[in-house]
């Protein structure tokens, strides 16, 4: 039992085990709250409604491949969130919100549907456009960040409506790219095949799945990549050192504004990639809506519910596009598709408090360290400890308040 | 002229909402908070409204129709806000997650419940429309063909009453002083989480109220599952190019809303409709307008010192 309990005292000093804990308690929450909407809404339907939604691919019937095809749907689905949450974490663990990855996103899908549809070019190349068109406006936000203050949340939103507008004019005009009939892009599929990404007969393990490629693959690969960038590379270092202190970074001789701009373009060629990501496969054509496209929010989620990290983002994608299918086969007799949003919406909210639970809990820690090395010591010394009594005036020195959120995190980082 | 007269009007309409909303978003960030989130409160506001306006029987007199939206828009952007005070506030939660966490939700929610409603009425379809075309009727003044609503005359009164409170009430100066420096604003006395609490309901209950002006100006009847397209955020960057006063940011709304009715009037100008451009640049204009100023303002940014940090007594 003690042991157990030594284990479990063991694991949850660890970094890894917090952030999994909590964004799985986040995920929960949210997916309860996801039922009391459904309750509301249909009391009667909401136990097979909740099974729709948390089942996702699994609910389907297991016949004539459905499932696998669902299955191969979600990864389809799940590669181009992937990257747009590497976008997101990686800008904000610069100390960066990019809520333009929207824009960027666009410009990718843009460049990837240009070259694709105009120019017959291979996938890569098309791949290669949407990386430098969604890095070339990243870079617009930093350079406005960097050289004239402009907030890049702000200038972010601008620049999502202004690439929407811009990609939608771009493409009515162009009678290669747009079929105004239908009033959606041509097919990729059907204009130039060899601008799709490869399936490398992938479809054949995906009951004959016709948009299955390797755009998960790509998309894992790229969350190792950027996963190995951040932890065991300077670059990495830098990027993380000007979001925890943008003037000790500063002081460390880094080129602030430099910096700025290359995690901005980066964080924007990776936007620019998840556009590519999606319409470079012929899941669906685009429509040039009239709202910005939501995958760059979705990335927001995603990058949050996995802890940011490239690694928990995998998971975290998965997850998160495999209720969005399970919101997508709900009875619409019912129920919305959009409740599979509402407990996304729920997850994030969640997820803004986890850095306060981990506050908390490394408080715990401490105190409970300091407590059982107190015992040791007057045990040593032959005296009788007597815990203090609950809310005496000793219970809250000062030494137990964290000095910063900073400091106070790499303390529990150690121990 | 006519064309003028439109183009006015549309201005006009434009401008009751966004400097009603960029007020509520100062009024939070005066406190020390950013609510990123103003986008998601205009949903609940609208969506609320509009309920009322949609529900009402037709047999109340048009003023209580009014009234009672008005206060069931200002109530629910409130509640929602309450999202933001409760993380950000008292938990000191991540500001710019908690309030992206609310943009994501609110238009979910809405078009949650509208459909659920749609579903439950008429030929069981669900749509995300919900129609008030009756109590449309009631907000609009008319002078003459000159159609003007309700919210206009509530924005200047809206305006003047912020700059009023901020500036010559001891609740404006004690509110701005907890988003300059909370700890010395403490050590004065002022409860800073009341007042935090205070800013963002305030930001909350203004952004409902441009959400019921902004989707019942626009039209009779509202897609939920658009949300207010982005005029939240348009709200926000109106108040930081207004920098963070009630009058300048009536001006800005102003400035701004006349880029935007262009969009929607360029029609009526044979000077503008002959030009030989793409009409969608009518709708980019304002974005680009506003990141241009943004551009040449924000080098000296006049923003609250403490906004976006959570208060904490130790700190110096």
């Amino acid at each position: 039992m003690n042991k157990v309990k030594s284990f479990f005292s063991y694991l949850i000093r660890k970094d890894v085990v917090k952030t999994l804990l909590t964004s799985v308690a986040c995920a929960v929450v949210g997916l309860l709250t996801g039922y009391i909407v459904l309750l509301i809404v249909n009391p009667g339907a909401a136990g097979q409604g909740f099974k729709t939604l948390v089942l996702g691919f699994l609910d389907v019937p297991n016949k004539y491949g459905m499932q696998a095809e669902a299955l191969a749907k979600t990864f389809t689905r799940t590669a181009p969130l992937l990257v747009s949450g590497v976008a997101i974490l990686l800008a904000y663990k610069a100390g960066f919100f990019n809520i333009g990855a929207s824009g960027q996103f666009t410009m990718g899908v843009f460049a990837a549907l240009y070259m694709a549809l105009v120019w017959h070019a291979p996938w890569y190349l098309c791949m290669l456009g949407a990386i430098i068109f969604g890095a070339a406006y990243g870079a617009i936000v930093g350079l406005l960040k960097a050289f004239l203050n402009v907030n890049e949340v702000i200038s972010g939103i601008m620049l999502n409506w202004i690439a929407l507008y811009l990609t939608s004019m771009l493409i009515k005009d162009s009678p290669d790219m747009w079929d105004s009939i239908k009033f959606e892009t041509l097919s990729v599929k059907r204009v130039s095949p060899g601008s799709v990404i490869p399936s490398l007969g992938l479809e054949n393990l995906f009951a004959g799945y016709e948009y299955i490629t390797i755009s998960i693959f790509i998309a894992i690969a790229v969350a190792i990549i950027f996963f190995v960038i951040l932890e065991k590379t300077t670059l990495g270092y830098k990027m993380k050192a000007t979001g925890y202190n943008k003037h000790a970074a500063k002081y460390a001789g880094m080129k602030e504004k430099m910096n700025t701009v290359i995690i901005l373009a980066l964080s924007g060629a990776l936007a620019g990639l998840s556009g590519a990501l999606l319409y470079l496969t012929g899941i669906e054509p685009w429509y040039c809506p009239t709202n910005v496209p939501s995958m760059g929010f979705d990335g927001i989620s995603a990058a949050f519910l996995g802890g940011l990290s490239p690694i928990g983002t995998i998971f975290s994608s998965f997850f998160i596009t495999h209720i969005t299918i399970g919101g997508s086969r709900l009875d619409t007799a019912y129920y919305s598709p959009e409740i599979a949003k509402v407990v996304t919406g729920v997850i994030i909210y969640l997820c803004a408090f986890v850095l306060f639970i981990k506050e908390q809990l490394n408080k715990r820690i401490l105190k409970s360290d300091r407590e059982k090395l107190l015992r040791k010591t007057l045990a040593e010394n032959g005296i009788s400890y007597t815990p203090p009594p609950k809310n005496s005036s000793f219970a809250g020195t000062r030494e137990d308040k964290p000095k910063a959120g900073v400091s106070d995190n790499e303390k529990g980082g150690e121990s | 002229m006519g064309g003028l007269l439109l183009l006015i009007q549309y201005t006009l309409i434009f401008a009751s909402v966004l400097s009603v909303v960029a007020i509520g978003g100062m009024f939070s960030e005066r406190s020390g908070v950013i609510n990123l989130g103003l986008e998601g409160c205009m949903v609940m506001g609208a969506l609320a409204g509009a309920l009322v306006m949609a529900f009402t029987p037709s047999t109340v007199p048009g003023w209580i129709v009014v009234i009672l939206t008005l206060l069931t828009s200002i109530l629910a952007g409130m509640l929602y806000s309450m999202l933001l005070a409760v993380a950000a506030v008292q938990f000191k939660a991540d500001q710019t997650i908690t309030g992206t966490a609310m943009n994501i939700l609110a238009p979910a929610l809405a078009t949650s419940v509208v459909k659920a409603i749609t579903l439950n009425t008429g030929d069981r379809k669900a749509t995300p429309y919900l129609y008030y075309v009756d109590a449309h009727e009631f907000f609009i003044i008319r002078i003459g063909t000159f159609e003007l609503n309700w919210f206009i005359l509530l924005m200047f009164v809206v305006v003047a009453l912020a700059f009023v409170i901020l500036y010559k009430t001891r609740f404006g100066l004690r509110l701005m002083s907890c988003g300059e420096h909370p700890q010395a604003a403490a050590s004065n006395g002022i409860n800073v989480i009341g007042m935090r609490y205070v800013g963002v309901l305030i930001s909350g209950g203004l952004a409902g109220l441009g959400g019921i002006a902004f989707i019942n100006s626009a039209n009779s009847s509202w897609p939920f599952d658009s949300g207010v397209v982005g005029f939240g955020f348009l709200a926000l960057a109106v108040m930081i190019f207004g920098k963070w006063k009630p009058i300048n940011i009536f001006l800005g709304a102003l400035l701004f809303s006349l880029f935007r009715a262009l969009g929607n009037t360029y029609n009526a100008f044979s000077f503008l409709s002959d030009l030989p451009v793409n009409p969608i640049i009518y709708n980019m204009l304002p974005y680009i307008v506003c990141l241009i100023i943004l551009a040449i303002t924000s080098r000296n940014s006049k923003a609250p010192k403490a906004e976006g940090i959570p208060y904490d007594k130790g700190m110096r």
